[in-house]
């Protein structure tokens, strides 16, 4: 089984959300960049898939040279190649037509991505690459079992579960649940060093077109101070609920 | 030349997220001065549309349709679209309405904007405000195709009533064997607990609980609330509850009018999953907890003392306003 994994590089969840540039960019200033958190549960996904049934695995980026440390650090988890294709697209959609061709040329069975990137929040490139591979597709995957040319998914739906099977060729939406936050690896010394030698092939874009384009960014309107109530006068806060918020 | 909004059942029920989007697609047809089609699948109450500003429904009965499949409701919303000449499609972003939208977006040609708070804020260009950064922030989408995908987020828009008279057209889509790929073995769904993605109130728990036999408060308050429960990050990876219910930058998204945070710090990630919810009331006995910055009413208290309390005195103001 040939697996590719879809790696966005996106600001770890820790980080201040500035803007730059009469706030059209995104501020990386002091900003540390790493593997899309749903993306990663996709990852050691694919790794346990590379162990038990000798699965291949590549990683792909669409983005510039600067994104390369975090399609190492794939490649440390334990990923055999990477691929970057190298091009700052606009939108979700331009994206997933580059991926979609990589996963194309690359006749992998089973593309991985996460449901969405904790960026740009646009959870559109899985389901978008599906449709324009004609694979099958799986959003907000939280389980994958292949056997042979069969898949078996479970599905997060609003308030519980669905299980769904699928031929490969296959492209899933992945997040937590694919594995365990404990399960996730931080590389290891001979991982890092082994990462070093394998190949990360750059490859040049197609002219896929965005769709949409980013005018400029906001921050919320800035909140007022919390009004707080003693523990003993629960009623002032039931009285607030009710009357000033209009909640309860 | 209709905006087209595809309304969402659940056995054969709408809900409230689906008049949003109504009204959204109303708010929409109003500026680019034409009328909304509806289309819904195995509904029941086609006419209640009207009452959020739909003109007609296209009423697709289909049997092949029973269960949820992705692709083939997107073949039929895309049909639908192309039937009415529309060059706005707006749909929710329920956990189905986020599986159909890239589907239906490449199948139409369609750029699409995804968690839109806004009615557009001007039309030629298109532009819609979406949230990024799991809320930390806003983006101004421009969407330059001919056909456009809005995916409107819930709660944010909110519902408006606007009374039409909905006229009800039978809709056949043409389904082909494709569409029909991936199949339903099984669905896993609690009946009687209201859901994080529906509930209008949010009751959570944090590491402040100390252990999983202490969430019978939370259920309580939530209960009287009748509210959903969810816990943070920490508490779903010990496994004190189950992923389903971890809300945050990883976990579910909440936009509910009231959270209720319990024994909650409040890391950024947390707070940027919550942070579109409306109200949010914090209760933890360190005044030094960032989620005092992010709430609107905090109680500095012992969470084992509070909430039995309050638990109780909500009972009463639910009694007497009843």
């Amino acid at each position: 089984m040939k697996i590719l994994v879809c790696i966005s590089h996106v600001p770890d969840t820790t980080s201040k959300i500035n803007f730059t540039d009469g706030d059209t960019k995104f501020d990386t200033n002091g900003v540390q960049f790493v593997i899309n958190p749903n993306d990663e549960f996709g990852l050691t996904r694919a790794m346990w898939f590379k162990e038990k049934q000798g699965a291949s695995v590549d990683v792909v980026n669409v983005g510039g040279a600067e994104t390369e440390p975090t399609l190492r650090k794939a490649l440390a988890i334990g990923a055999d190649n990477a691929i970057r294709v190298n091009t700052e697209a606009k939108d979700g959609f331009q994206v997933a037509k580059e991926l979609a061709k990589v996963a194309k040329d690359g006749n992998y069975d089973l593309v991985i991505a996460g449901r969405e990137s904790i960026d740009y929040n646009g959870g559109m490139v899985p389901g978008m690459m599906a449709k324009i591979l004609g694979a099958n597709f799986v959003n907000t995957c939280v389980s994958l079992e292949v056997d042979g040319d069969k898949a078996t998914a479970i599905r997060e739906i609003d308030g519980g579960k669905e299980t769904l099977t699928a031929s490969l060729p296959l492209v899933i939406g992945g997040q937590k649940g694919l594995v365990e936050e404990s399960d996730l690896k931080i590389p290891n010394m001979r991982g890092i060093m082994m990462a070093r030698k394998k190949p990360l092939n750059v490859v040049e874009p197609s002219n896929a077109e965005a769709f949409t384009s980013s005018e400029k960014f906001e921050k919320p309107a800035p909140k007022g101070d919390v009004k707080l109530v003693s523990e003993d006068n629960l009623d002032e806060l039931i009285n607030l609920l009710h009357n000033e918020a209009k909640v309860i | 030349m209709s905006v087209l909004v595809y309304i969402e059942s659940e056995n054969g029920k709408f809900k409230k997220a689906s008049y949003e989007a109504a009204s959204y697609a109303k708010g929409v047809a109003d500026q680019l001065g034409t009328t909304v089609t509806a289309i819904s699948i195995n509904a029941n109450d086609n006419a209640s549309l009207g009452n959020y500003g739909v003109s007609k429904v296209l009423n697709v009965a289909n049997d092949k349709l029973a269960k949820f499949n992705a692709e083939a409701y997107a073949d039929a919303i895309a049909q639908a679209a192309k039937n009415e000449d529309a060059k706005v499609v707006v749909i929710g972003q329920t956990a189905n309405d986020k599986y159909i939208a890239p589907i239906l977006a490449v199948d139409l040609e369609a750029g699409y904007a995804s968690n839109v708070v806004e009615l557009p804020s001007s039309t030629a260009p298109f532009q819609v405000k979406r949230t990024a950064f799991t809320n930390k922030a806003f983006n101004v989408t421009n969407i330059s195709t001919d056909v456009k995908v809005i995916g409107v987020s819930k709660n944010a828009y909110g519902l408006v009533e606007n009374n039409t008279e909905a006229s009800i057209e039978d809709f056949a889509p043409t389904l082909a064997d494709g569409d029909f790929t991936v199949n339903v073995e099984s669905v896993d769904k609690a009946k009687d607990k209201v859901t994080i993605a529906d509930a209008e109130i949010v009751v959570s728990g944090g590491r402040g609980l100390k252990g999983p036999e202490n969430w019978g408060m939370i259920e309580d308050l939530a209960e009287t609330l009748g509210a959903a429960t969810a816990c943070s990050k920490p508490v779903s990876d010990m496994g004190w509850r189950p992923h389903s219910e971890h809300v945050g930058q990883t976990g579910k998204p909440v936009a509910s009018n009231l959270y209720i945070a319990v024994g909650i710090s409040g890391a950024i990630q947390h707070l940027a999953g919550i942070n579109a919810s409306k109200t949010k009331v914090v209760i933890n006995n360190d005044p030094e907890a960032p989620f005092f910055k992010a709430a609107d009413y905090g109680i500095v208290g012992d969470a084992f003392e509070v909430l039995p309390k309050l638990t109780e005195k909500l009972k009463e103001f639910k009694a007497n306003n009843a």
